[in-house]
């Protein structure tokens, strides 16, 4: 359990490490927390001829509250988001998700940047970031004079050279179990998940066989109310129920009512029928769906109580 | 027993090392040593045509690869079957690597020694080995009925057979008292396997000392003194040339008795070649795949009863999976076989066991030794004569159980020491009504129905069970008091974190009447102490603990004898408390124990002030007998041995309470419960302690942990991201009562604890659930998808 040789890189700015990046593209693998990234070295199942470490690029720990949602900087731990009490008011899904993903350990040292990109179908965050319809930004080396403009990494344009930012949608993010559209070359530099809007409210139910693992099966859920208290949109994104985060818009079937007399069965029928989950060692695909037709329901309810309360 | 030492709730010595990061485990030392890595089968079941290395010599910093080839006299022959039995007709044991087949994956093939592990691994990945693959053989049952066979020339794949039978008072056989009993029930039961998983895996490092042809190894191992003979015996060494120590043990749990491993040999014996130092530690993979599990069973139970739930006979078949090999030999199924009838006085008993060679890794010993089957079976049986007969499931229990009067208690079976099992002691009742009273049996229905109100499940269980702890042949002690008044326990066998080093002092200082602080202790190196046995089988405190009380009454004795001398008093007078020795009643005329110390060692040349008062011209001596009186030794020390007649029982029961979601199936332990016996404490916060740790691998066995062999011998699940070992999340707290019900066999009348935790848990586990769900539990472990699969099928 030890990895196979490497060139190991600890760039000191954004465009040295867009610069190796780029050099040795496929090549290359960024090392965020390592929490993902190291097992898969160390049992050789990865074996990428260049690492390139970013924990060095403190300008891109930043979890920065805007007015429209939370930007979480590559090099923001999952600790540190969860405790932000910024980030928790404009976006109480992080923290109830950020909650079940892993243990206070991992969390210290994982990113929520390299979790997103890592795109485990069984994780959380993408999960969350699919549901919030959030973006991830990520950064190439590019021809002279392309703008890198609002990015928090202008600084390092000034320092050398320049490079090409692009945001793209959760909705185009998410491409397999473990893919995602960050390609060779590429750096995501920051998320962003757009916050809580008025009247609403969220949740996260899953179930995992531990304290902690990933989950069996999970449900985020968000609810919108109108003026009269009434469900104008209800969705949930699941997780370990397909390749990708599953988002399924159950408006329709929650109907156009107080949170009282929802049709939230309904809704949590519509969900299990859209979702694939898969037979694996620790559960049948059957329980599974049943599983994300039980946590469905709990998490509409749970998000619709929030909503009422906030 | 008179100072107040023994059975105080001491916190352990070592833990402030141990937990502050400065123990010392095997990977702690020899950091220049070279490292050995292995090639090991990726394949369940395959002839080796070829093995081509060429590719790895380029290897940069590559010193050396050896196959089976390669392998001398004595190396190149089966590892040794540790405990034969003339029941294992059919005993079989692995190379040291490979020899043209391989019977599981993990096996290891090649070892590859480099500069560091990350290039002896880079040059394990270049090694092609060329294998033709054969029909693997996994599953027990498959196995027993399979043509394909693990060891060509071990027919039906059964390697041992084994019938012990106790006939009815009447002598009537028990198939005759089944067919005859008012009720009978026949069931069959499954525990799948799990496995000892110390955090810290093995590992081996080895330092040979050309100039004095002497060899010092380090293994993390439960018995340094036996690898110590093995070594020596398989490389050809004179015993008093080979060390062995057990340095700081990061859990054992009963893998790290199995010796010699592999590694054991191979990696001295690559030092010694190499003259150089040489060090492998096992990564987790490793340990998944190429040490050793536990557990897996398939019972066939057939059982008798009267109107009371009385057992007048039970029948039970079991299918053992033994893996690969048997280098421990059937120790597990004789284990199940003869601790099953437990607390109880079964009217008729007959147990056979079949042990079935799979092409998985082998069987040996894992905390508890097959007694989690053997309780899972009874106990499960409790439960269903009771179900059947309507009645309470502890009421079932006390119309069986053998009576506090009736000890010494006969089973009629031979034990794993090969001796006949006796019961020693024990009090049955009234641990049952500790166990209630503790739990609130009786006030559960009512809890039950209150939960049920409010849409909640809820379910309670029990489980008993008798541990013949402290199994021979014998351990030692040794304990020599210092001129500085000091006092050096040692003793053979070894520590993997059981708190040795405090209760063994405990122990010493209240023989010796010393302060605690004054006593070290050191256990697993040989070259302190050369005749032990070994850590397991509950038996260090029983085994070592007696031998060291007797040591230090040794050495007491003595110090007494010359204490009166030096104080013209009678030894009888006399008595040591707080490391003085002085005249019961007149604390005026003392003498400290290191001054004792002093006087016991004549010599002739002073090296500091102390020893200038035991010098010849220092006048305290008698010239009418030499300095040395015959028959004496000079110096304060003590050695004595322990060996007991049989084994000694402990007891204990267990119950729980768990809730069951109704909706997603989820399990969560709400309470569990304990009432333990392990004769008299010496320490009951460690006595504690080991409960605590038993039960948490009890909840892993039960609810999370197994070993997922596909069909072709892979195992899907071996790291801890998928062997679902608890977290501290998981384990429920433990509620603990004791029950001191001293053993008459031992001077201290102590009975083991290291097992017992982990003995009943998945019976009670599995009779709370049932209680919750009203669906048979007959199947362990059990996971959420599979108790909705079994609603889905009740329903
Ligand atoms: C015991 C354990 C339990 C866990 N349980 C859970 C759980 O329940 N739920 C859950 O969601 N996760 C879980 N995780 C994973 C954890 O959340 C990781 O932190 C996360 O998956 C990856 O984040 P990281 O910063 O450690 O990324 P790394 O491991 O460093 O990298 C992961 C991958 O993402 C790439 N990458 C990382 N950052 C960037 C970047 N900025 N730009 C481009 N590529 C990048 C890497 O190249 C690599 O391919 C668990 C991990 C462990 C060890």
């Amino acid at each position: 359990m030890k990895p196979p040789p490497f060139d190991y890189h600890a760039p000191r700015s954004v465009a040295e490490a867009l610069d190796v990046l780029a050099a040795e593209g496929e090549r290359a693998k960024v090392l965020a927390g390592g929490q993902s990234l190291i097992p898969l070295l160390n049992m050789r199942l990865a074996a990428p001829g260049h690492l390139v470490d970013i924990n060095r690029l403190t300008g891109l720990a930043g979890v920065e509250v805007e007015p429209d949602g939370v930007r979480i900087g590559a090099l923001a731990r999952h600790a540190e988001v969860e405790r932000s009490e910024p980030a928790a008011a404009a976006q109480p899904l992080l923290r109830q998700a950020l909650g079940l993903v892993a243990h206070p350990v991992v969390r210290n040292r994982g990113t929520v940047v390299g979790s997103l990109v890592h795109a485990d179908p069984a994780a959380e965050l993408p999960a969350v970031l699919t549901l919030l319809g959030g973006s991830v930004r990520l950064a190439r080396r590019g021809g002279p004079g392309t703008p890198a403009a609002g990015s928090s990494t202008a600084q390092d344009v000034a320092a050398g050279g320049s490079f090409v930012v692009r945001d793209v949608a959760a909705g185009e993010f998410f491409t397999g179990p473990l893919e995602s559209a960050a390609g060779p070359g590429e750096l995501a530099v920051s998320a962003f998940f757009p916050a809580l809007p008025p009247r609403s409210g969220t949740a996260f139910r899953e179930v995992a066989r531990r304290h902690g693992d990933y989950a069996l099966a999970g449900v985020a859920a968000l609810v919108v109310l109108d003026d009269d208290l009434r469900i104008t949109s209800a969705a949930v994104a699941c997780v370990s129920a397909g390749p990708v985060p599953l988002l399924v818009d159950v408006t329709g079937e929650c109907g156009h009512r107080p949170p009282a007399s929802a049709g939230w069965a309904g809704a949590a029928r519509a969900v299990q029928d859209r979702a694939e989950p898969e037979d694996d060692i620790h559960a049948t695909a059957g329980y599974r769906r049943h599983l994300i037709g039980v946590l469905a329901e709990r998490a509409l309810r749970d998000a619709a109580r929030e909503a009422l309360n906030g | 027993m008179t100072t107040k030492l023994f059975g105080e709730p001491v916190r352990r010595r070592e833990d402030p090392r141990l937990l502050t990061g400065r123990g010392r485990y095997l990977d702690d030392l020899g950091r220049d040593a070279l490292a050995a890595a292995f090639v090991r089968s990726p394949h369940a079941h395959a002839v080796i045509r070829d093995i081509d290395v060429s590719a790895a010599l380029d290897v940069d910093g590559l010193v050396a690869i050896y196959t089976w080839e390669d392998l001398p006299d004595r190396l190149a022959e089966p590892l040794p079957l540790l405990i034969p039995h003339p029941a294992l007709t059919h005993g079989r044991t692995a190379y040291p690597l490979a020899r043209e087949r391989v019977r599981h994956v993990g096996e290891p093939v090649v070892m590859v020694v480099a500069r560091d592990r990350y290039v002896a691994e880079d040059a394990c990945a270049l090694i092609r080995v060329d294998y033709e693959l054969l029909k693997p053989v996994v599953g027990v049952e498959e196995a027993a009925q399979s043509a394909q066979l693990v060891h060509d020339d071990v027919p039906g794949n059964v390697g041992a057979r084994m019938v012990q039978e106790v006939p009815s008072a009447g002598g009537l056989d028990v198939r005759e008292v089944i067919e005859d009993a008012p009720h009978t029930l026949a069931f069959r039961l499954d525990i799948e396997r799990s496995a000892s998983t110390p955090l810290e895996g093995r590992g081996v490092y080895a330092r040979w000392d050309a100039d004095d042809s002497s060899l010092r190894v380090y293994s993390s191992t439960q018995t340094s003194t036996s690898v110590r003979m093995a070594v020596a015996a398989k490389l050809g060494l004179p015993l008093p040339k080979v060390e062995v120590i057990a340095p700081d043990v990061g859990g054992g749990f009963g893998v790290k008795i199995v010796h010699p491993w592999p590694e054991e040999v191979l990696v001295p014996w690559a030092a010694m070649l190499l003259n150089r130092e040489v060090k492998w530690t096992e990564d987790r993979r490793e340990h998944f795949v190429s040490s050793a599990h536990e557990r897996a069973q398939v019972q066939f139970v057939r059982v008798g009863f009267d109107d009371e739930g009385r057992v007048l006979g039970l029948e039970v078949t079991i299918l053992h999976d033994h893996g690969a090999y048997t280098p421990y030999g059937i120790i597990v199924p004789i284990i199940t076989s003869t601790q099953l009838p437990g607390p109880y006085r079964l009217g008729a008993y007959r147990v056979e066991f079949s042990s079935i060679y799979t092409n998985t890794v082998q069987v040996t010993p894992y905390r508890g030794a097959g007694r989690p089957q053997a309780v899972f079976c009874m106990e499960r049986t409790m439960d269903r004569i009771a179900d059947h007969l309507g009645l309470d499931r502890t009421a079932v229990r006390a119309v069986n159980f053998i009576q506090p009067e009736e000890f010494p208690y006969d089973q009629g079976l031979i034990f794993q020491d090969g001796r006949p099992l006796i019961y020693d002691s024990g009090d049955y009742p009234e641990s049952l009504r500790m166990l209630k009273e503790l739990i609130g049996w009786d006030s559960f229905p009512a809890e039950k129905e209150r939960a049920a109100a409010e849409g909640r499940r809820i379910g309670i269980g029990v489980g008993c069970y008798v541990e013949g702890t402290g199994v021979g042949p014998y351990e030692g002690g040794h304990v020599q008091v210092t001129s500085d008044g000091r006092v050096h326990v040692s003793t053979g066998l070894t520590s993997q974190g059981q708190g040795h080093e405090t209760a063994f002092a405990q122990i010493a200082a209240a023989e010796l009447g010393v302060p605690l602080e004054r006593v070290s202790v050191v256990t697993g190196d040989t070259r302190r102490f050369g005749y032990a046995v070994g850590t397991f089988a509950s038996r260090a405190a029983v085994m070592s603990g007696n031998a060291i009380a007797l040591a230090c009454r040794k050495v007491r004795e003595k110090a007494l004898r010359i204490a009166a001398d030096a104080l013209e008093a009678d030894p009888r007078d006399l008595e040591i408390t707080d490391g003085m020795v002085h005249v019961a009643g007149t604390p005026g005329a003392a003498i400290p124990l290191a001054t004792v110390a002093v006087l016991s060692n004549p010599l002739r040349y002073a090296f500091d002030e102390e020893a200038a008062r035991a010098t010849q011209f220092a006048g305290a001596a008698s010239f009418d007998r030499p300095p040395v009186p015959e028959g004496d030794e000079p110096g304060l020390e003590g050695r004595d041995y322990y060996s007991p007649i049989r084994s000694t029982f402990a007891s204990g029961m267990h119950a729980a309470i768990v809730e069951t979601d109704p909706l997603t199936a989820e399990i969560r332990i709400l309470r569990y419960a304990v009432v333990h016996d392990c004769g008299n404490l010496i320490n009951p916060m460690i006595v504690e302690g080991q409960i605590h740790g038993g039960v948490a691998q009890g909840v892993g066995g039960a609810l999370y942990e197994r070993m997922v062999y596909d069909g072709h011998g892979q195992l899907l699940n071996a790291s801890f991201m998928d062997f679902l070992m608890p977290y501290a999340t998981e384990v429920p707290h433990v509620e603990t009562a004791h029950l001191e019900t001293p053993s008459p066999l031992n001077p201290l009348g102590i009975k083991g604890a290291g097992e017992a935790g982990v003995i009943p848990v998945s019976a009670v586990i599995a009779s709370a659930i049932e209680d919750a769900e009203g669906i048979p539990i007959d199947k362990m472990p059990i996971s959420p998808s599979e108790l909705f699969d079994l609603r889905r099928a009740a329903s």
